[in-house]
């Protein structure tokens, strides 16, 4: 069963995430440095799942219903079309005789 | 009750493998040959997210959803194929626009539900605060920084008397009403005032902005996109959000960092600084200094007998779209066993990595595009460079006039190759503003013209020979 976290634990979970990030990032070459950013932000879209819960819990409210529906649309825009042009973009990389 | 329990712990563990997926989405992406292997754990990662969220049990109404999501895509689709790779720079404000958009409508929808039942200065309502001033600033600033690209807008810095002073007061009047939703948040009436002055407050922040300056701001945009997921997460207890919006606004902070470092400048000097602005007055005084000037038919052929060329691309290539004629004239210079290089600075074009996109996508070998650190040993030993739209990330004076508004900013050194050759309209000097002595060297040979017009001619001279 999921317990609700407590303040401290959300922090830690952003601290590691942070020392994580820093570590990931600073390894990227700066050849993919477009690529990277078209990336992180289509993943950032994940925040669909927050617009989600607002808009299909029960007794939303038709304000609920109409800011989370706008959310959904403008998150999906930006994960389909994140994902596949940092794809289109990778593609293109290719070494000599690849 | 296990059986009963099943959905949520479901959600939880679809939670967990998305956090890993993306975060090897991150390490794939360090190098070429396992990128597109990062964009697959990010899609799987993004459906077990969406898919693990559909099955939470407080999700009981589909139909909007699935329509949106159907929008979406049917968006989303067209535009990720149709789009230019010279659009990416506006292709990515808008995207942060829209993300940060999302973050902050689903702000609002939280805070009318949850402000009745949050204690005052509650840890939820803090977090909140901070999710919606992120959203909806970043939003509107990255919609300004889409227009600047997009030459929608001047993209020259706009200033105006006393701007900082304005700045001030309208982000303060944003925390204090923040705060004051905090610390009682059934004021209600003031929470239109508070998304209001954070839209406006995005505004603000990017028109004193100049053009060349946008790798920096969409990298710091990225940022805050990032910073807005994770307060989300803080407010709904989602540590999926969480690390996303931690791992997404590293990445932005460390890539805003770069392009700072690569300009000698301050983050405070970028987004306050108007920098650019005087651009036009500058240049003038010294324009009548004799140039070297020769023209294609000339150039082949020291081109051709050349034993090394380092080609060196700016924003200008990226304006006249001369990606693949350079691309053929480099081909073309490589058939007569010419060595070459592309010699990229970390600010050329307007968002990071935008020169090695538009090279890859004319078909050069990534492993022909070199950094600054790597190529400027080998710059002495260059029998050409050839300059191509790129002016401030080749101006000598950053390294030998510590007046110059841009000293120590680290360039290309692109003046002790033994003939430097650069392809220009005409002699009005680059986004800093100011002279670059290299025009005047005695090894300095100006090519008037566009760029693609001059790649194309200098590659039909070579291939007559």
């Amino acid at each position: 069963m999921h317990q609700p976290s407590s303040t401290t634990d959300l922090l830690f979970v952003f601290m590691l995430a942070a020392f994580l990030g820093f570590q990931l990032i600073k390894r990227v070459s700066p050849l993919l440095h477009s690529p990277l950013m078209s990336l992180t932000n289509a993943i950032a879209a994940v925040v669909v799942v927050g617009a989600i819960m607002i808009t299909g819990e029960a007794g939303a409210t038709p304000l609920a219903r109409t800011l989370g529906f706008i959310a959904v649309t403008a998150a999906t825009i930006n994960a389909v079309s994140g994902f596949l042009i940092t794809d289109r973009m990778l593609k293109m990389f290719r070494r000599k005789g690849d | 009750m296990p059986i009963a329990l099943a959905p949520e712990t479901l959600v939880q563990a679809s939670y967990l493998i998305a956090s890993a997926l993306f975060i090897l989405a991150l390490m794939w992406m360090s190098s070429p040959k396992t990128a597109r292997r990062g964009v697959i754990a990010g899609e799987v990662g993004m459906v077990l997210a969406v898919v693990g969220t559909l099955l939470h049990h407080d999700v009981v109404d589909f139909d909007l959803i699935l329509i949106a999501v159907l929008i979406g895509s049917a968006i989303g689709v067209p535009m990720a194929y149709l789009m230019p790779m010279t659009a990416i720079p506006q292709r990515t404000a808008i995207s942060h626009a829209f993300g940060a958009l999302a973050v902050g409508l689903i702000g609002v929808a939280e805070y009318y539900k949850l402000a009745a039942t949050q204690a005052p200065g509650s840890f939820v309502m803090w977090a909140l605060m901070f999710e919606i001033l992120l959203g909806f600033l970043t939003c509107t600033a990255s919609i300004v920084a889409f227009a600047k690209l997009q030459e929608i807008m001047p993209t020259r810095p706009i200033m105006f008397a006393g701007q900082r002073i304005v700045n001030l007061v309208i982000f303060a009047g944003a925390l204090v009403t923040g705060g004051i939703l905090i610390f009682t948040p059934l004021s209600s009436d003031l929470f239109p005032v508070f998304v209001g002055l954070a839209l406006l407050f995005g505004v603000l922040l990017v028109i004193p902005i100049g053009g060349a300056d946008m790798p920096t701001v969409i990298a710091l945009l990225n940022s805050y996109a990032g910073l807005a997921a994770s307060a989300m997460g803080f407010a709904l207890d989602n540590k999926l959000l969480i690390i996303v919006g931690a791992l997404d606004g590293t990445s932005g902070f460390i890539l805003a960092m770069i392009m700072c470092k690569a300009m000698n400048r301050s983050f405070s000097n970028v987004l306050f600084g108007g920098f650019g602005q005087l651009a036009a007055g500058g240049a003038s005084a010294t324009n009548d200094r004799p140039v070297r000037s020769m023209s294609g038919e000339e150039a082949a052929p020291m081109l051709e007998m050349a034993g090394s060329v380092v080609i060196i691309p700016g924003y200008g290539m990226a304006v006249a779209q001369a990606q693949h004629r350079v691309a053929e004239l480099y081909e073309a210079l490589e058939a007569q066993g010419v060595d070459v290089k592309f010699a990229i600075h970390p600010v050329a074009g307007r968002m990071p990595g935008h020169m090695n996109v538009l090279l890859a996508e004319a078909d050069v070998p990534y492993d022909k595009l070199v950094e600054l650190e790597d190529i400027n040993p080998d710059m002495p030993q260059t029998d050409v460079a050839l300059v191509i739209g790129a002016n401030d990330t080749i101006n000598p004076a950053a390294r030998d006039d510590p007046q110059s508004v841009i000293a120590g900013m680290p360039i290309i050194e692109a003046d002790k190759a033994r003939t430097v050759m650069i392809v220009k309209r005409g002699m009005s000097a680059g986004f800093a503003g100011i002279d670059n002595p290299i025009y005047f060297n005695d090894n300095t040979q100006m090519l008037f013209g566009d760029a693609k017009k001059m790649a194309e001619q200098i590659v039909k001279e070579l291939q007559a020979q």
